[in-house]
């Protein structure tokens, strides 16, 4: 049987002639992503600002979603927001907790769930979800502080392990990934919520390991190759991984396509997120993450042990035409 | 390459077989899982998001705890001043003030100063580890004594009251009759209280949001309507409204301050139906203290009304047509059987120590999490069948291996998630697939690298040897940024976070182990039998 090959042997592509561009790109889709959270904002879910979700799912033909929003209004709890699930007969209606005691957030609840169901009488609510400011507060704070933790370790343990030039790399590349998944919830405007946070927790350690495999690369280049130029070096390590890259990031959208296409459409923003963040991924190691390396002036020095006298010489392997190594 | 020894063989064996017969009791209907042995009885719980059911989070409400401690103070206060030997023994004491954080008070003559004091100081306990008080006792301007709780007594405080309403609660959500519930502290002031397969979540909440201080109250009959209305009423008496849709138009009673009897001295509260009504009541015993109490009480004020008040509001105030005698009583209310039946677990269960809010609350239902775990399960079987084809087409016989090595992976993380008695939830399961996107990662990178190898021209068993070990490297560092980030996720994240995070740090174990070690094995294995000069991948 013949086997397939995603990317053809003794593929050479010049990644790196595009380093300025893909630099370039990649500090515009970073700005551009800020920016559009700064202006469009999050549509934070009621794990974030507090207030209360309920799902409901209309077992007939669903009404116009003004007017549930009229309907909903008519509650008493202010303005509602009503968001659609996939492409199911489902939404979910958000409203904001009454001020003042406890309870009367207790009892907005009741009110919020019994309005829907008199208005309209062949729904079904699926679940209620209630979270308070000072919980939501709390929320954001573990959410945050998880991710930004996640990314410092991380960057701390590649620079342990690679030097400092690849953890700086890693870093630029997270931070590059993350500010890209927050342009997309802001751009979509799916709901960012907890699970939304795990997405990009897992976003954050996908990427990182398409960085690591190309870095591992580099390293076991530099060290193999001492006379070559820098450039022609990212170039071979990125090309050698190439099929791999293409390989993961198939088998990963296939995987995660399938959990959006048939998935239960509680998670589909989950899931969008993390497919939107494989692609992301494909795309960084292969143009995103090697130029800093230029930049921060790895050579072939980076990987051997110094010794008092300067750079250690050792023996020096040509690299040979057909590629191995004598 | 070849070189596999046969221990190790046999560990991975043992290993694998493990991960089967631990995950297969996650797979069997209910049934047949009740029927096994209990050592087999381990399983993975399915979360709230799955299962359906309520999750709620209560947060304890420390300021009216304070407040009930500098009320509980005030009362050791004058008591001690009464002292135990008659009237003889009594320090008077005035200007007994009790401000937000502490209490204070006057002793008329300051020869009984020091003796105050130390009746005070016996009244006090150690708290902390370091010899600290539950108060501290000053004396100021010479005849004043202050009294301010401790932080130490506080925090105490708190914990001991935390502690109780976490039993508290416990008892009342078991006398629903649910399956399972969890009841935990969290954190300083809060409890989780997880309660699967609920399907009415206002109940519930009804029921343990409850404070339930029951108290029997006369209603002053001296109190003048009108006078009452503005808002002035004899003293020893306080206006107390009615609950909420009792009270058959007034608003409130003015009752005497003096507490006839409270809900301490309950034994017994059951839901049952008034004779002549037929309306739902709770019917309550007394102790033999509370009986006597009662008798004498009712049988002084025939013809009078009392009240019977729970937390903070009447429910009734019936007229005392004759005595109660043997200890039993009525509450009687606009209850419902459901809240009648929900007040009566309430009062058994005794009287929250501390007023809770529910500050969090999910519910779903079993039939959206049924529809959740039935999509889930297809979705992801297609996912898993889809990347094993692919690995198939692009790998052959190694993509045998490497889906060998992803379904025994599947089992591994049951098997270990079961008996950690984990509980899986919706981000679980994506973590889930991410772990088996790990691990069709190691594999990649390991064929990749044999691929390479084979390309420079190295011989079968050193490129396989090559590939596993070289890509083992990057491998290795790129589980382990994922295990920094899923600890990370576990120890800051919080809920779905978390579940997301223990399924993730599980999977990269299980994943680097079935993808490295075990394919290694099979292909181990395959080399040294068929002894191939050349392979296909």
């Amino acid at each position: 049987m013949r086997l397939l090959k995603l990317v053809p042997d003794n593929t050479n592509i010049d990644f790196l002639r595009w380093r300025k561009f893909a630099s370039f790109m990649s500090f515009f889709l970073v700005a551009v992503s800020i920016a559009l959270v700064a202006v469009k904002g999050l549509n934070f879910g009621v794990d974030f600002v507090g207030g209360q979700s309920v799902r409901v799912e209309f077992t007939q033909e669903m009404p116009p979603i003004d007017e549930i929003r009229e309907k909903v209004g008519q509650i008493g709890l202010g303005e509602a927001t009503i968001q659609q699930f996939g492409s199911d007969k489902a939404v979910s209606i958000r409203t904001a907790l009454p001020e003042g005691d406890k309870t009367v957030a207790e009892r907005a609840g009741q009110q919020l769930v019994a309005g829907i169901q008199k208005a309209f009488p062949t729904a079904k609510t699926g679940s209620v979800e209630t979270v308070s400011g000072k919980v939501s507060e709390e929320l954001i704070r573990t959410g945050a502080l998880s991710l930004g933790l996640a990314i410092i370790g991380i960057s701390i343990y590649i620079w342990i392990r690679f030097e400092w030039q690849f953890g700086v790399g890693a870093l630029g590349r997270l931070f590059h990934e993350v500010s890209l998944t927050f342009g997309l919830f802001a751009v979509t405007q799916m709901q960012f919520d907890l699970n939304s946070v795990a997405a990009l927790l897992t976003i954050v350690g996908y990427s990182l390991n398409d960085t690591i495999v190309v870095y591992d690369r580099i390293r076991e280049n530099l060290k193999k190759y001492r006379k070559m130029e820098i450039i022609p070096l990212l170039n071979l390590s990125i090309n050698e991984t190439l099929s791999r890259t293409v390989m993961t990031t198939v088998a990963m959208v296939l995987a995660l396509g399938m959990l959006l296409i048939f998935g239960p459409d509680v998670i589909f923003g989950f899931t969008a997120a993390m497919l939107f963040g494989v692609f992301i991924g494909g795309y960084s190691s292969v143009l995103m993450s090697t130029p800093v390396l230029v930049w921060l002036k790895v050579g072939p020095g980076s990987f051997v042990p110094r010794t008092s006298a300067g750079i250690e010489g050792g023996e020096r392997i040509e690299r040979k035409d057909d590629g191995a190594v004598v | 390459m070849l070189d596999f020894p046969r221990w190790k063989t046999i560990g991975i064996s043992i290993i694998l077989l493990l991960g089967i017969l631990f995950s297969i009791p996650s797979f069997v209907p209910e049934k047949t899982f009740n029927s096994l042995p209990s050592i087999a009885q381990t399983k993975v719980n399915l979360g709230l998001d799955l299962a359906g059911g309520s999750h709620l989070l209560l947060e304890a409400d420390i300021a009216d705890l304070r407040k009930t401690q500098l009320a509980n103070m005030e009362k050791t206060v004058r008591a001690a001043m009464r002292g135990e030997r008659g009237p003889d023994d009594d320090i008077a004491i005035g200007e007994l003030r009790v401000a937000s954080n502490q209490i204070s008070f006057l002793v008329r003559d300051q020869a009984q100063l020091d003796d105050a004091r130390d009746r005070l100081f016996n009244e006090t306990q150690g708290a902390g580890l370091t010899g600290q008080r539950d108060w501290s006792i000053n004396i100021v301007d010479t005849t004043r004594i202050v009294l301010t709780p401790t932080s130490a007594g506080q925090t105490q405080a708190i914990a001991h009251a935390m502690d109780t309403a976490r039993d508290i609660i416990d008892r009342r959500v078991n006398a629903l009759g649910t399956r399972e519930p969890t009841i935990i502290r969290q954190g300083n002031d809060r409890i989780v209280v997880q309660v699967p397969g609920l399907q009415d979540p206002a109940a519930l909440k009804e029921l343990i949001g409850k404070t339930a201080r029951l108290e029997f109250r006369m209603v002053d009959a001296n109190a003048d309507p009108n006078e009452a209305a503005a808002g002035r009423v004899p003293v020893g008496s306080e206006i107390v409204p009615y609950a909420e849709g009792e009270g058959n138009g007034a608003a409130f009673e003015v009752l005497r301050r003096q507490v006839m009897i409270s809900g301490e001295q309950l034994i017994d509260a059951k839901q049952s139906y008034d004779p002549q009504s037929n309306q739902p009541v709770v019917s309550i015993r007394f102790d033999s203290g509370g009986s006597n109490t009662f008798a004498k009480v009712t049988a002084q004020s025939v013809g009078k009304r009392f009240a019977m008040v729970l937390d903070g509001k009447v429910l009734s105030a019936p007229s005392i047509n004759e005595p109660i005698l043997g200890g039993s009583a009525q509450i009687s209310g606009s209850f419902s059987v459901a809240s009648a039946n929900a007040l009566a677990i309430s009062l058994r269960s005794g009287a929250l120590p501390v007023k809770m809010a529910v500050v969090e609350e999910r519910t779903v239902t079993p039939e959206l999490g049924a529809d959740s775990i039935r999509k889930g399960a297809i979705a992801g079987i297609i996912a898993t069948v889809s990347v094993l084809t692919l690995m198939l087409v692009v790998y052959g016989r190694f993509g045998v291996y490497a889906c060998i090595g992803l379904v025994f992976n599947v089992f591994l993380i049951i098997a270990i998630m079961a008996a950690f008695n984990a509980t899986l939830t919706l981000p679980g399961i994506a973590g889930f697939v991410l772990t088996i996107g790990a691990a069709v990662d190691a594999n990649v990178l390991i064929n990749e690298r044999i691929r390479e190898e084979l390309a420079r021209g190295r011989k079968v068993f050193q490129a396989v040897e090559l590939g596993y070990s070289e890509a083992s490297r990057a491998i290795f560092d790129a589980n382990v940024t994922n295990v920094i980030a899923a600890s990370l996720m576990f120890w800051f994240g919080s809920g779905p976070i978390k579940g997301f995070a223990v399924v993730l740090t599980i999977g990269i174990v299980t994943s680097v182990f079935t993808a490295v070690t075990v394919t290694r094995m099979f292909v181990a294995h395959w080399l040294r039998t068929k002894r191939p000069t050349s392979i296909n991948i």
